[in-house]
């Protein structure tokens, strides 16, 4: 077993970044996710392992240098809250399109604009739908406990190479901010120069005499090669819904009426789940830890089941429910409960709305 | 067991800080716990409070609504948490500069000078190490060693040689809660 800790989930990021072997962070700070930076900076990681952590002058500059990091195949990763996360879409975009591997983290706060520094998940639809330009996934994994912000640095990288694409951690204030224990991995060496090339011909490791030169960009004036290489994207995407869907579902075997929530709303529904369980309920929780790829198929198979109704619960105005509609295509009813603005809805009221919008009286 | 507690104060009084200890000593204690500050735009001075859950299994909500315990420790924290305590629940608080006494008669509600005898052990960082140990005196959901370990590993290694004069307070807060 691992060394146990009380961490925060930011801390918990940071360190397991470290352990991971990553090789660089670029980083701006942002209030709910600063600890990330400071962390690494008290840490000095590239005493540890050569670990490079640098506070770029912007999130525009932080993003670019991962996107060149990355491109030299080293295992990079970069962290924001909202607004700066914003400030981050182009240069996802180009990683997109360009496929490179990075891990970027999203401590989400309360928006539109630059909101408030409170726990949200409104940036549901900017980081599973988009946010950059282009037909584009990013693969997005959504930790709601301080050891799922501590492993899914580890899953993050794991993929984002696997798959030559950016992972994001989509995590909020809350989990950002709570302390809990936490097992943190062994430390794993960071790979070398002769490993990376080995290992990733596409990188961009410096070129031989007598040997192709490798360009790694999102650009190609040529229509027709653009087609193919947008349809050769979508294939890679297809292939991350075949294989990396991931979720978990509590006390779903008999449930009737089921609460869909991520991250810190999924800790707060299963409180709800306990609390309608005691009161004769049988409710029970859909919790996607893939964002992008959405348990789709998990919705499915829950109605076949028959479960009657989803509530999806979110500290949004309503942004995954629309996938939890387009599961369930009209067959059962779906509505969505949350609080917004930095305010974090109750087990109780959750619960509540789950009586009053999907049961029924 | 589920222990679901409430520390509220002013920023610098150590309520953050009070709160890991008890998370970690609950740790060492072989229980699953959740700490969850209120952050933001805290400052000295300025109103601090952490929700810190102890229970033998997984934590589901670390952020709560009602409280088995309140540790209050300034007016604004009664006016805001006195009603948020369970019936039955415990309400400790810290008389000093406390103006508008609790009223509720569901609950246990329980005093400890902390400031005051914080000063009278010379040590004023004392204060929420006391506070602590009225707090498990009333709820002794955490033995002492186990106490002694969670200082041990919330506290920097410059630090430790202080854990003894912590312990202390702990004791004297114990002795001392009203």
């Amino acid at each position: 077993m691992g060394e146990l800790k009380l961490m925060k989930g930011n801390e918990a990021l940071a360190e397991a970044a470290i352990r991971y072997g990553a090789d660089a962070y670029f980083g701006y700070p942002i209030t709910p996710q600063s600890e990330v930076i400071e962390y690494l900076s008290e840490q000095n990681p590239y005493e540890r392992t050569g670990m490079v952590v640098l506070q770029a002058e912007s999130e525009l500059a932080a993003i670019n240098m991962v996107y060149a990091a990355g491109a030299a195949g080293k295992r990079v990763m970069t962290s924001s809250s909202s607004p700066g996360v914003c400030l981050k879409q182009e240069g996802l975009a180009y990683i997109a399109g360009a496929e490179v591997p990075c891990v970027f983290a999203d401590v989400v706060r309360g928006g539109p604009g630059l909101g408030t520094i409170q726990p949200s998940q409104a940036d549901y639809f900017q980081n599973t739908k988009g946010g950059g330009n282009g037909d584009y996934r990013n693969i997005v994994l959504a930790p709601s406990s301080v050891q799922e912000m501590c492993d899914f640095v580890a899953l993050g990288f794991d993929l984002a190479f696997k798959y030559r694409m950016a992972a994001c951690i989509l995590s909020d204030g809350a989990i950002g901010q709570m302390m809990e224990k936490v097992i943190l991995p062994e430390q794993k060496a960071r790979m070398t120069e002769e490993e990376i090339k080995a290992k990733y011909p596409w990188a961009l490791t410096g070129r031989a005499r007598g040997t192709q030169h490798r360009v790694i960009t999102s650009l190609d004036l040529d229509s027709a090669k653009m087609e193919e290489h947008n349809r050769a994207l979508q294939r890679k995407y297809k292939e991350v819904e075949a294989n990396e869907t991931r979720y978990e579902m509590i006390n779903c075997e008999d449930a009737e009426y089921v609460f869909v929530a991520y991250g810190s709303s999924a800790r707060i529904a299963q409180k709800s789940v306990q609390l309608g369980r005691e009161a004769g309920l049988k409710v029970g929780l859909l919790r996607p830890i893939t964002l992008w790829p959405y348990p789709t198929k998990a919705i499915d198979d829950l109605i076949k089941k028959g479960v009657k109704g989803f509530l999806s619960v979110e500290l949004s105005c309503g942004q995954m429910i629309e996938d939890v509609r387009l599961a369930c295509n009209g067959r059962v009813k779906a509505e969505h409960f949350g609080r917004v603005g930095g305010i974090i809805h109750t087990p109780e009221e959750v619960l509540e709305a789950m009586k009053k919008q999907i049961i029924g009286e | 067991m589920t222990e679901e507690i409430i520390i509220a104060g002013f920023g610098g009084q150590g309520v953050l800080s009070m709160g890991k200890i008890l998370a970690y000593s609950g740790i060492m204690e072989g229980k699953e716990v959740s700490w969850m500050p209120s952050y933001g735009p805290e400052m000295r001075g300025g109103t601090a409070n952490v929700t810190v859950i102890v229970s033998d299994e997984r934590v589901c909500s670390p952020i709560i609504n009602a409280f088995d315990t309140a540790v209050i420790l300034n007016q604004q924290s009664l006016d805001k948490f006195e009603s948020k305590v369970k019936p039955g629940g415990y309400l400790l608080y810290d008389p000093n500069g406390i103006t508008k006494k609790p009223t509720r008669t569901d609950i246990h509600i329980h005093t400890i000078e902390g400031a005051q005898l914080a000063s009278d052990m010379g040590n004023s960082k004392v204060f929420n190490m006391i506070i602590l140990g009225a707090f498990l005196k009333l709820r002794p959901i955490i033995l002492d060693k186990n106490v002694e370990e969670g200082l041990r590993h919330s506290l920097p290694e410059r630090a430790h040689k202080l854990i003894p004069l912590n312990m202390e307070a702990v004791k004297v807060g114990k002795d001392n809660v009203k």
